[in-house]
């Protein structure tokens, strides 16, 4: 399947927070030519837009292009990098990892001290990142300058790997699945107006997401994600967050969005009707663009699509192959059925374009 | 007045899930403004045209509450939090949800210490014995509030959710007086407000107003051994000098305080430094619109009993409408 | 002291508690009005320095310092007269024991943060540190007095005169972010000697200690094409992390990461090289914590660059800068805005 092999090649590229440019050229590549009218924003958002044809609600679809990731701080005198984190990553997964650092993309690691030499402190207790170096091999401090510079990206070198049972391991599938869901589900016409918005820095607090939702001023939006799945056997199952294999996982609330229940409505019955497998989220925790399109301008309808995905925020992050498939499906299958869900707008609807004439005080 | 509270009050609204509260408030409303109408994220917006300064005065519709997020098999519930709920203090209480079910909320009790009982550690019981027993009432996703009657005692009111069904009322009662004003009155109940000052961000952002009020609740500091703070219940309306969303902005806090001071009626000055309101969102929607707050002096706030003062929520009418006229 | 020494020491004496900034917007105008076309107070004090440029189809370039302060409010005034009081913007209830104040009531009224003799502390209470709820504002009268001069709400600042010290250091209250507004005065300056074509809006802005109020007012009535922002950073400590910290004196820290525009921010180090400015990196993962973070996200996003001057002790009453790192700031910035190649 083409959509799972673009996952596959978007994952093995580099785009921590900030630095989107070698995932944004591949989906461009891939989407050009299904696409109507495209642009970079300001920001380093790809937006694309695809006419309808028909009329109806303008609709934005968001995946966020970045991942979590490292920079360099500080080059010691010794040759090593002083690192710190882009986005939330837990101190112990950082431990002896493959790492690229810059555009070049120098190979290093993530040195720990053995076990053997650990005080007791250091045995029990959690791992420190500010004791944490990376190692690029380097002599001295002036070997390691000609190579590296202080703030430098640092991204997690690893590789796609098939295994298990339809199962597939790669770093940044948060949320690289959303955005090989998006380059399909844009190859599609569908009746109303799309904006397929590739979003950057996400992972450092949601920031693509408001500059792209100003732009497009949507009415509806849905957002693709790669979201959060613990189903070991050692947790209940309350707290399991989503489960792998079991369908993509629909939020309906978290720390940044209640979701709008017409929208989830719609797309429950959506997959009810198309049999397609599906769950919900069943923590609050977390937060996605959701949150930050929903209150753009006169406020948006929003609702989240996601692929549950184990060790998330990790260079070893898990999914199911089928929940990324039915994603794609579920996400096409409700656009297409959209212009049918009435009560998405009609009555009560404020007049967009009156507010943005109305934009405030101005200088300029 | 007490029974715009007390309809207000018992009507079902959690975060995202206002609409009852805002079909019962248009009801209210219908005829007496010009134009009502609802945004995407279900704020209601009622206003009353004039030619003067747009006025907006946002009071809150969403409550806090509960949603399910797993029934286990033998049909008890777990769930999160709609809103800041301290969890200590929900515990053995009732909740209700849309349909009318009943749930007592209780904790796994082999836990030693309760300081460690998280709401995590606690489940909701509706007396059904399975799953498939229990998912014919309630289902993932679905909300409840608190239950708690609202009654009227010796001058104060006691009730649920009383954040901020008091400031809705309180902007009901003022819109029903329709004063007389060449001011463009902007009467807005706000969504999600609980779970992050969202629905006045939009709300604000479609009207850009040249100035906001937020009506809402604030704490007291006249229980016994609590955290110092000079406002009292029954010592009037407090005009909002900060809390943890804003500092008001001095030209709104002065216009109410000479309004108060105009018309005599009695106030008090609020610094909070727990909570936030609407005003916050609204101060920086755009380019910016100038806002502060009256708050009614509440104990208890997010427990299921919480008490103002009627007498202050009268007073708080009158410095609206006195606002709204000379500002 | 040198002139930009002596302005920030001006600078310094001023008292714009955040969030009450009016009593020094028309002061901040003044010092802007020598060298703007127009200079404007906006409706949340915010102080605008319009600088026009040459070009006849001028691009646009905002740059933002706040210059609002931290400082307290006063919650309560007790009938013994002493006041209650809670901070206005990131106070450490810890440094601020034994403090002279002004408040700023009726009249601006002097006062001292009382502290417990040791003596009298109990021993359970040693080594704690202590409650903001458990202090207080002598200001020597007594309660019926203190209510008729005091308000609710009354903004308390710091006294802290500017005090200069050795190598061209300045130290005193709300060098966080005076030395900003400092170094807009250096750009006003530099571009008057300078051809740009952009017009150019120079904002001091209000209530940034309180969660970059002001900056999301600004950024979205002056629609910008470039954001440049001038804020303080850590100076060094030795018992601070040593790549989050820099040592003052040696020149601007110009702030990479996913928040600043990556091509500006290269191009102005490079123009820091070629001018000979000192400056260093400063290597930021997350939003930065300044106005930069609210400039970038600002309507449909403004490429933003941070610039920073090394602050000693921040949040303190004696925070301290070097001048020299003022002054580079200042240059660095003018030079880029002339300079500036267009899109």
């Amino acid at each position: 399947m083409g959509a799972l092999d673009n996952l596959k090649k978007l994952s093995a590229l580099d785009g921590v927070s900030g630095d989107e440019k070698p995932v944004r050229d591949f989906i461009l590549s891939h989407v050009k030519d299904y696409v109507d009218e495209y642009w970079i924003d300001k920001t380093g958002n790809l937006i694309t837009y695809k006419k309808g044809t028909g009329n109806g609600p303008k609709v934005m679809l968001d995946a966020h292009m970045d991942e979590v990731g490292l920079m360099v701080t500080q080059i010691t005198s010794d040759g090593l990098l002083k690192f710190q984190v882009v986005g939330g990553i837990e101190d112990r997964v950082l431990v002896g990892k493959r790492v690229r650092i810059g555009e070049k993309g120098v190979p290093g690691v993530i040195g720990f001290k053995p076990i053997h030499l650990q005080d007791k402190n250091e045995r029990t207790g959690a791992v420190n990142k500010k004791k944490l170096t990376i190692d690029i091999g380097a002599k001295d401090k002036e070997q390691a300058e000609a190579k590296v510079e202080v703030g430098d990206i640092v991204a997690f070198a690893y590789d796609p790997v098939d295994f298990g049972d339809n199962k597939l391991m790669a770093k940044a599938l948060d949320d690289r699945v959303g955005c090989a869901a998006l380059i399909e589900i844009l190859k599609e016409r569908y009746e109303f107006d799309i904006y397929g918005c590739f979003t950057v820095q996400e992972e450092i607090g949601l920031k693509g997401a408001k500059t792209a939702s100003f732009q497009v001023m949507p009415d509806i939006a849905i957002i693709l994600e790669g979201t959060t799945c613990y189903d070991l056997p050692d947790t209940e199952e309350q707290g399991m967050s989503t489960r792998c294999g079991k369908g993509p996982a629909l939020t309906i609330m978290d720390r940044s969005v209640i979701v709008d229940r017409d929208l989830l409505n719609h797309i429950v019955d959506v997959a009810k009707r198309n049999k397609i497998p599906y769950q919900f989220k069943q923590t609050i925790s977390g937060g996605t663009n959701a949150g930050r399109i929903q209150v753009n301008g006169t406020g948006v309808k929003v609702a989240a699509i996601a692929v549950p995905c184990r060790y998330i925020h990790t260079p070893v992050s898990v999914m199911d192959k089928s929940d990324f498939e039915n994603m794609i499906r579920l996400a096409k299958e409700t656009l297409k059925a959209l212009p049918a869900a009435g009560n998405l707008w009609g009555t009560g609807k404020t007049d967009i374009n009156l507010y943005r004439e109305q934009g405030g005080v101005e200088y300029v | 007045m007490f029974d715009i509270i007390k309809t207000l009050a018992q009507t079902f609204g959690p975060s995202g899930n206002e609409k009852k509260v805002a079909d019962t408030i248009s009801g209210m409303l219908r005829g007496k403004v010009d134009e009502i109408r609802t945004d995407a994220m279900g704020n209601l917006i009622c206003v009353k045209k004039g030619s003067g300064k747009k006025i907006m005065l946002a009071a809150h519709m969403d409550e806090i509450g509960i949603i399910v997020s797993y029934i286990d098999e033998k049909g008890f519930l777990r769930f999160g939090n709609i809103g800041g709920l301290p969890p200590l203090i929900i515990l053995g209480q009732r909740v209700v949800f849309e349909n009318g079910t009943v749930g007592v909320i209780w904790y796994e009790e082999n836990i030693d210490n309760m300081k460690n009982v998280t709401l995590g550690k606690m489940f909701i019981d509706i007396g059904a014995g399975s799953r498939e027993e229990a998912e014919r009432l309630v289902k993932v996703g679905d909300m409840a509030v608190f239950v708690g009657d609202t009654v009227e005692q010796n001058g104060k009111i006691i009730s649920k959710s009383i954040d901020d069904r008091i400031g809705c009322a309180i902007l009901v009662e003022t819109a029903l007086r329709q004063p007389e004003t060449d001011n463009e009155v902007y009467y807005v109940f706000t969504t999600q407000e609980e779970v992050g000052l969202r629905g006045a961000k939009t709300a604000a952002f479609g009207i850009l107003p040249d100035l906001a009020l937020a009506i809402d609740v604030c704490d007291t500091g006249d229980i016994p051994n609590c955290n110092p703070m000079a406002v009292k219940l029954g010592g009037g309306p407090a005009i909002k000098i900060k809390d943890r969303s804003v500092i008001a902005h001095p030209l709104v806090k002065d216009l109410l305080v000479k309004a108060a001071k105009n018309k005599k009626i009695p106030y008090q000055l609020e610094i909070m430094k727990d909570g936030g309101t609407d005003a916050g969102s609204i101060h920086t929607t755009a380019g910016g619109i100038p806002s502060g707050g009256i708050s009614i002096p509440c104990r208890f706030i997010h427990d299921a009993a919480e008490m103002v003062d009627l007498n202050d929520v009268n007073n708080a009418v009158k410095l609206l409408t006195e606002f709204v006229k000379s500002c | 002291m040198n002139e930009c020494g002596e302005l920030l020491k001006k600078l310094g004496s001023l008292s714009a508690v955040t969030g009450r900034e009016n009593r020094a917007s028309e002061k901040i105008a003044e010092l802007f009005r020598p060298y703007c076309d127009e200079v404007k107070i906006d409706h949340f004090f915010n102080v605008i320095g319009i600088k026009k440029g040459q070009s006849e189809n001028p691009g646009s370039v905002l740059v933002t310092a706040h210059y609002d302060e931290i400082g307290l409010i006063v919650t309560e005034i007790e009938d013994s007269g002493f006041l209650r009081f809670s901070a206005a913007g990131g106070v450490d209830p810890k440094a601020i024991g034994a403090m002279e104040v002004i408040v700023h009531g009726k009249k601006d009224l002097f006062g001292v943060i009382g502290t417990k003799p040791p003596h009298l502390i109990p021993p359970e209470d040693v080594g704690k540190a202590v409650k903001m709820d458990d202090m207080r504002i002598d200001i020597g009268y007594d309660g019926k007095k203190a209510k008729e001069l005091v308000s609710i709400g009354d903004m308390v600042s710091f006294v802290s005169p500017p005090q200069e010290l050795l190598n061209n250091r300045i130290a005193g209250k709300s060098m966080d972010n005076r030395s900003g507004v400092a170094a807009l005065v250096e750009i006003l300056k530099e571009l008057n000697k300078l051809r740009h074509d952009d017009d150019v809006y120079v904002v001091a802005t209000v209530q940034e200690e309180l969660g970059l109020i002001g900056a999301f007012s600004v950024t979205y009535n002056i629609k910008a094409d470039l954001g440049i922002v001038i804020d303080v950073c850590h100076g060094d400590m030795p018992d601070a992390p040593s790549d989050e910290t820099f040592p003052l004196g040696k020149g601007v820290a110009v702030a990479v990461g996913p928040v600043l525009d990556r091509r500006h921010t290269k191009a102005i180090i490079k123009l820091a090289k070629e001018e000979k400015i000192p400056y260093q990196i400063d290597p930021e993962t997350g939003d930065t914590g300044t106005e930069a973070a609210v400039h970038e996200v600002a309507r449909e996003g403004i490429p933003v660059i941070l610039l920073s001057i090394p602050s000693k002790y921040m949040h303190t009453a004696v925070e301290m800068v070097c001048v020299d790192d003022v002054i580079a700031t200042g240059r660095l910035a003018a030079r880029y805005i002339a300079g500036r190649v267009k899109e």
